[in-house]
């Protein structure tokens, strides 16, 4: 068909037969993608007086908005917290296997760590767009290691610190650079906590609570000050108290400032939190919902020993706990299985279900005019669906990364 | 005239549909262009009430008809007037309108041809009546103000030009604007009337729409449905009328 396109002589691709996730329904629409970016068919049609070049028939696929990941510390092998020599080639292995779980953007998560780690680790990590190479790098996440010694989980006890002494420089001094870094967990309860957080905000950084023994008004004042994310609901915090609800307060409190809302990562692998915890808090509040996978260096590998930054880890069939102890360490599930479990367990829509691993983290880090939906204009990172929620195919900027074959693999 | 009288909205619209689907594949699409009604003014192209919205939300999204061959008035053209009689020029360039489907206000207008609009008016800016704004009103929040006050349409005159005109009528609504437009006289108060005087013309309308109608004029019509449903049965598809075509197209020996 001669193409009489004004704006760009660039191939439109249409893709037919599809329910595209669009203003949180499914809906029977064809989706337009033109350089990487998804495009209004009516300004095409009237504007421009364009058509399609190619078609592709999507077999009544779903197509979604492609999954972010703000909590994923390696995988394959691989260790976000471990400065190896080869630590470039491991990023780029995770992010090209995790297109598979339908994630197009993440954020590698650093556990704590001594400095040396997060000096040597950093600098390697670069923000940068996704493609046929892997998913999308948004930026670190700084997992510690300022956090509450009771509440340290998995972390390392010799590796935590505070900011007593010298508040943000202290943060600076231990972490390097804060030039990729995407978020920052911390506990609010410690001292000065104020003050860093609000410089950390005032920089683009999000901040996020976790790993704290905070209780409800400390954590308000956290918020107040400037963060919006709370990490991993109910683990490494002090449990929901009907006189004091601690940070799991936050998902309906009061004193949230007006316009902005306060986001929770859950890992909703079956493990870390009891369905009916994960549908108390779906329930409470709904659009703050974050779903992360926390997945740790042997997800995707043979049940066994791996390392998690300074601490060795056990992982047998989807429970992973420190070497010898019953402390729960990260987790080995996919993007893709948190999502169809987090469905199942809370009933919810399908729409909901997507939106909780597409928009919502988009929100949170504020780039949902860009990524976490298929609204026009913004870029083309989709996935193709059946109708169990599998991912059949993962496409970047428009370009396909990465498709199910036949034998399932 | 042709009165087909279906039970209901969704029968009248699927006799109606059947009809053209027919004809347009009788008529054996090539060159031949469609034209569609008016355009409020001053509407950005993008808003969803814009007949732009509407007409790709519901019909070209759906087909595969190319760009180039769709012709909507564009009421934000910097001159109206020009823009009008371009209007003209181009059916006239394409061979003329060869089925024109309306619809008619509770006014008995048709396109935006308001009471005292002339019968042989052609393509133009028309004023909207305080009726048609209300009744539009719905479209915009219930917000008068919001409404636009003018309308680039086609005029009677336009219409009448067209080979074969369909006009759906559904509704009790519409029901004393069918009266007026076919069993009065022919009057620019009520401007479908012009339409007594075209040699093919089409109403569908559902039993709702009747009911400002003579019982005889009812029956009548009624009466003739076994041969009216002669022409959406059989439905004809494009593929068997090629075929059909291509065989005709064998030289005879004799």
């Amino acid at each position: 068909m001669p193409s009489n396109k004004s704006v760009s002589d660039a191939p439109i691709v249409q893709f037919t037969n599809c329910r595209i996730l669009r203003d949180h329904q499914l809906q029977r629409e064809d989706l337009w993608v033109r350089e990487g970016k998804i495009l209004n068919p009516e300004k095409l049609f009237f504007d421009e007086k364009g058509s399609a070049d190619v078609q592709l028939d999507c077999k009544d696929s779903i197509i979604a908005p492609g999954f972010i990941d703000v909590q994923i510390n390696g995988g394959f092998g691989v260790d976000f917290s471990l400065a190896t020599d080869d630590f470039k080639s491991g990023i780029d292995l995770v992010s090209r296997k995790i297109l598979s779980h339908g994630v197009t953007s993440f954020c590698p998560t650093l556990v704590t760590s001594p400095p040396s780690v997060y000096h040597q680790v950093l600098p390697q990590i670069s923000v940068r767009n996704g493609g046929a190479h892997g998913a999308g790098i948004l930026g670190a996440h700084l997992e510690g290691p300022f956090i509450s010694k009771e509440k340290k989980g998995a972390h390392p006890e010799h590796c935590l610190r505070t900011f007593e002494a010298g508040a943000f420089q202290d943060l600076l001094a231990t972490y390097g650079s804060l030039d990729c870094v995407q978020i920052v967990t911390l506990a609010p309860e410690m001292r000065r906590s104020s003050e860093v957080i609000q410089e950390l905000t005032k920089r683009g950084i999000c901040v996020s609570l976790g790993h704290s023994v905070a209780n409800l008004s400390q954590a308000e004042e956290a918020v107040q000050h400037g963060a919006t994310f709370i990490t991993h609901l109910f683990n490494a915090m002090l449990p929901f108290h009907h006189r004091d609800p601690g940070i799991v307060g936050l998902l309906t409190s009061d004193k949230i400032p007006a316009g902005r809302r306060v986001f929770y990562g859950m890992i909703s692998d079956g493990i870390h939190t009891n369905p009916a915890a994960l549908r108390i808090a779906h329930r409470a509040h709904p659009k703050g919902l974050v779903l992360v996978t926390d997945a740790i260096a042997g997800m995707g590998l043979a049940p066994g020993r791996h390392t998690l930054g300074q601490q060795v880890v056990e992982i047998d069939g989807l429970n992973t706990y420190i070497a010898g102890t019953k402390t729960l360490s990260g987790s080995v599930a996919t993007m893709d299985t948190c999502v169809r479990h987090f469905q199942e367990a809370t009933g919810c829509s399908v729409e909901t279900a997507l939106e909780a691993a597409s928009l919502h983290p988009a929100q949170l880090l504020g780039i949902e005019h860009q990524k976490g939906t298929l609204n026009y204009d913004s870029d083309a990172d989709f996935l193709m669906l059946n109708d169990s929620l599998c991912v059949q195919a993962t496409y970047i900027a428009g370009e396909e990364v990465w498709r199910q074959d036949a034998s399932g693999m | 005239m042709k009165l087909i009288i279906l039970e209901n909205y969704s029968q009248a619209s699927e006799w109606a549909a059947k009809y053209i689907r027919n004809r347009i594949v009788q008529f054996g699409p090539g060159p031949g262009r469609f034209f569609t009604l008016g355009l409020p003014t001053g509407l950005p192209r993008d808003h969803p009430e814009s007949y732009h919205s509407f007409m790709w939300n519901n019909f070209f999204k759906h087909i595969d008809i190319s760009p180039e061959n769709v012709h909507i008035l564009d009421g934000n053209a910097p001159d109206l007037l020009a823009e009008c009689d371009a209007f003209e020029e181009k059916i006239k360039a394409a061979g003329g309108i060869e089925l024109f489907v309306g619809g008619i206000g509770p006014d008995g207008h048709i396109a935006f041809n308001e009471p005292g609009s002339s019968l042989v008016s052609r393509t133009r800016v028309k004023t909207l009546a305080m009726d048609t704004i209300v009744a539009n009103a719905r479209f915009f929040d219930g917000d008068l103000s919001k409404v636009p006050t003018m309308a680039l349409t086609v005029g009677v005159g336009t219409v009448m030009d067209a080979r074969e005109v369909m006009i759906l009528i559904t509704g009790a609504h519409k029901a004393f604007a069918l009266y007026k437009a076919i069993e009065d006289g022919v009057n620019h108060m009520w401007t479908v009337s012009a339409f007594q005087q075209h040699p093919n013309t089409v109403f569908v309308c559902d039993e709702d729409a009747t009911l400002e109608l003579k019982v005889k004029t009812v029956k009548y019509f009624k009466g003739l449905m076994l041969v009216h449903n002669k022409l959406v049965e059989p439905l004809y598809s494009m593929k068997e009328m090629r075929a059909e075509r291509s065989q005709s197209k064998k030289p005879y020996s004799d």
